[in-house]
């Protein structure tokens, strides 16, 4: 198991907007979450990132238990997540953005950058060889040099992934990437979640966009006010009663 | 005339190393810090105190200048990085309010509200007049000088590329595992040592020092200058200091030329002209003479 989830729980007030969540993810899986608006995907993702802490329960990557580790302490450890709204350093390229994004540089602490100066150019070099084949990768090369600041919204989508790639992650975690992308991105973005899965990046994808999610992921968890109301196979989960009752409001 | 010119440059090149400083702190990192005055004011103590009282060498208080306002820096960092950007500036402000409370009331150390005295000057050897002013620009020219090599070498490195990267969006540096709180309370002590320094200088240059020299309003020129000169950039402190001078001394001539204004009034007049230009500014130029942020 990569990442596993107890009994997850969280409130705000009297609202329990994750209540009980359980669920893993298999090594390189490829897991999708629906549900509608208000059903708590965005407050599982943060208990899970570690941007929020839970009222109970427990998370837990490779085995070790991580409920209580900062966010930042997560993400050294091979699991590392997008943001809904894209959360891009502005006034940095994207060529800025992605080496920002590469670990371990040790000029990045004041004694390595003005007492190993040659170590910090070397490790340099190997950061940006590594970013400029993501730029490639991810078709960004046009805009490589521009400000992420002035990014379209599908652009920032695909710089969000291009950063998470620099930690060299072992889970990604997205958080509705294909709202607000025109449709040649989303299945831009769709292309290389699979390619990447395919050399055993596991994804945990939360998504609206029920076409695009359910033709990309193996597992799919359904939540509902809080809870998970049915989990497997994409195809079987959709034409569970309970699943179209959550979203489609009992119309039949 | 050239005494006077001297003077001007003396006290512009020490707002030149206090304006670089708040550019390390919030053109740079996004610190809000509204206390840059009390780093300012622990240096030029420490010197003062170490110079008179002290009776130590002139460089061990430039070195103790720094090394309080850095070390002053690091408890603040501490408590404030888990603050968000508004209380930080509140507490900032606190912090600057209440080193000028203590240097007011500690009377065994500070001498209180009647302040230090007799501090030596640099270069008093050369003889007062122009050649020890001169020699002191000079001397604050050459710490310009290194300060904005070093910040130019921080900003063009992986640190300072993690630092605009804090100040464009913390919580994507967390998510991609990289802890802002390290590189924020870095950013804090140097910038805040810089201000020492400053400070120190000041200390040596006029004299004496006073709390009532260490008001908010000595932070809030030195924002007025970086937002002038444009924040996030190394050539706006520069600039935006030199302008804050040109205002600040530049309204002392229109006595000759407007009539009816008294010197009391004058020194009203002086900051309403600052204020004046800080309005004109963000109203036609928000991004500073130099530009902000945006690096190309």
């Amino acid at each position: 198991m990569t990442l596993t989830l107890s009994s997850l729980t969280r409130s705000f007030g009297g609202f329990r907007a994750v209540d009980s969540v359980s669920f893993s993810v298999d090594e390189g899986g490829l897991v999708g979450v629906i549900g509608p608006n208000g059903a708590g995907k965005s407050t599982l993702f943060s208990l899970i990132s570690g941007f929020l802490a839970p009222d109970s329960g427990t998370v837990s990557l490779f085995g070790e238990d991580i409920t209580r580790l900062a966010a930042h302490e997560r993400a050294r450890r091979g699991m590392v997540r997008t943001f809904q709204v894209p959360r891009e350093y502005a006034h940095l390229t994207v060529r800025e953005n992605l080496l920002a994004a590469v670990p371990g540089q040790s000029g990045e602490t004041l004694r390595g950058l003005f007492l190993r100066p040659a170590a910090v150019r070397a490790e340099e070099q190997t950061a940006r060889a590594r970013v400029a084949d993501a730029i490639g990768f991810l078709r960004l090369s046009p805009v490589a040099e521009t400000p992420a600041g002035r990014l379209s919204g599908g652009q920032k989508k695909l710089l969000e992934l291009g950063r998470a790639l620099m930690t060299n992650p072992k889970l990604i975690l997205l958080d509705e990437p294909f709202a607000g992308v025109n449709p040649v991105l989303v299945a831009a973005l769709s292309d290389h979640i699979r390619t990447l899965n395919g050399r055993g990046i596991g994804f945990l994808i939360i998504e609206h966009d029920l076409p695009a999610l359910t033709r990309l992921v193996s597992t799919l968890h359904v939540m509902d006010r809080g809870r998970i109301i049915a989990s497997g196979a994409p195809e079987a989960v959709l034409s569970a009663p309970e699943v179209r009752e959550a979203y489609l409001g009992g119309v039949s | 005339m050239e005494a006077y010119l001297a003077a001007i440059a003396a006290i512009a090149l020490i707002y030149v190393l206090l304006a670089l400083g708040l550019t390390l702190h919030y053109g740079l990192t996004g610190l809000i810090n509204f206390g840059h005055v009390g780093f300012f004011c622990i240096g030029a103590y420490a010197a003062a105190i170490l110079s008179t009282k002290g009776g130590m060498p002139i460089a061990v208080g430039f070195v103790a200048a720094a090394v309080l306002a850095g070390l002053a820096a690091w408890p603040i960092g501490l408590v404030s990085l888990r603050l968000r950007d508004d209380y930080f500036a509140i507490v900032t402000l606190g912090f600057s309010e209440t080193v000028r409370l203590v240097v007011t009331s500690e009377r065994w150390l500070t001498n209180g509200v009647q302040g230090i005295p007799g501090i030596p000057r640099l270069f008093e050897g050369l003889g007062v007049g122009m050649p020890s002013a001169l020699a002191i620009v000079g001397v604050l020219l050459a710490v310009n000088a290194a300060a904005i090599w070093l910040f130019f070498r921080l900003v063009k490195s992986p640190f300072g590329r993690m630092i605009e990267a804090i100040r464009d969006n913390e919580e994507a540096v967390r998510a991609l595992g990289k802890d802002p709180a390290r590189f924020k309370i870095r950013v804090l002590v140097l910038g805040a040592a810089l201000a020492g320094i400053a400070g120190a200088f000041y200390a040596h240059y006029i004299g004496y020092v006073v709390p009532d020299q260490f008001i908010p309003l000595v932070t809030f020129y030195v924002w007025m200058a970086i937002i002038m000169g444009g924040v996030g950039r190394i050539s706006g402190a520069v600039v935006g200091a030199a302008l804050l001078m040109l205002f600040l001394e530049g309204s002392r001539f229109l006595r000759d030329v407007v009539p009816f204004i008294s010197a009391v009034d004058m020194a009203s007049v002086r900051i309403g002209a600052v204020g004046l230009a800080l309005v004109l500014f963000t109203m036609f130029r928000p991004q500073g003479l130099m530009g902000d942020y945006t690096r190309r």
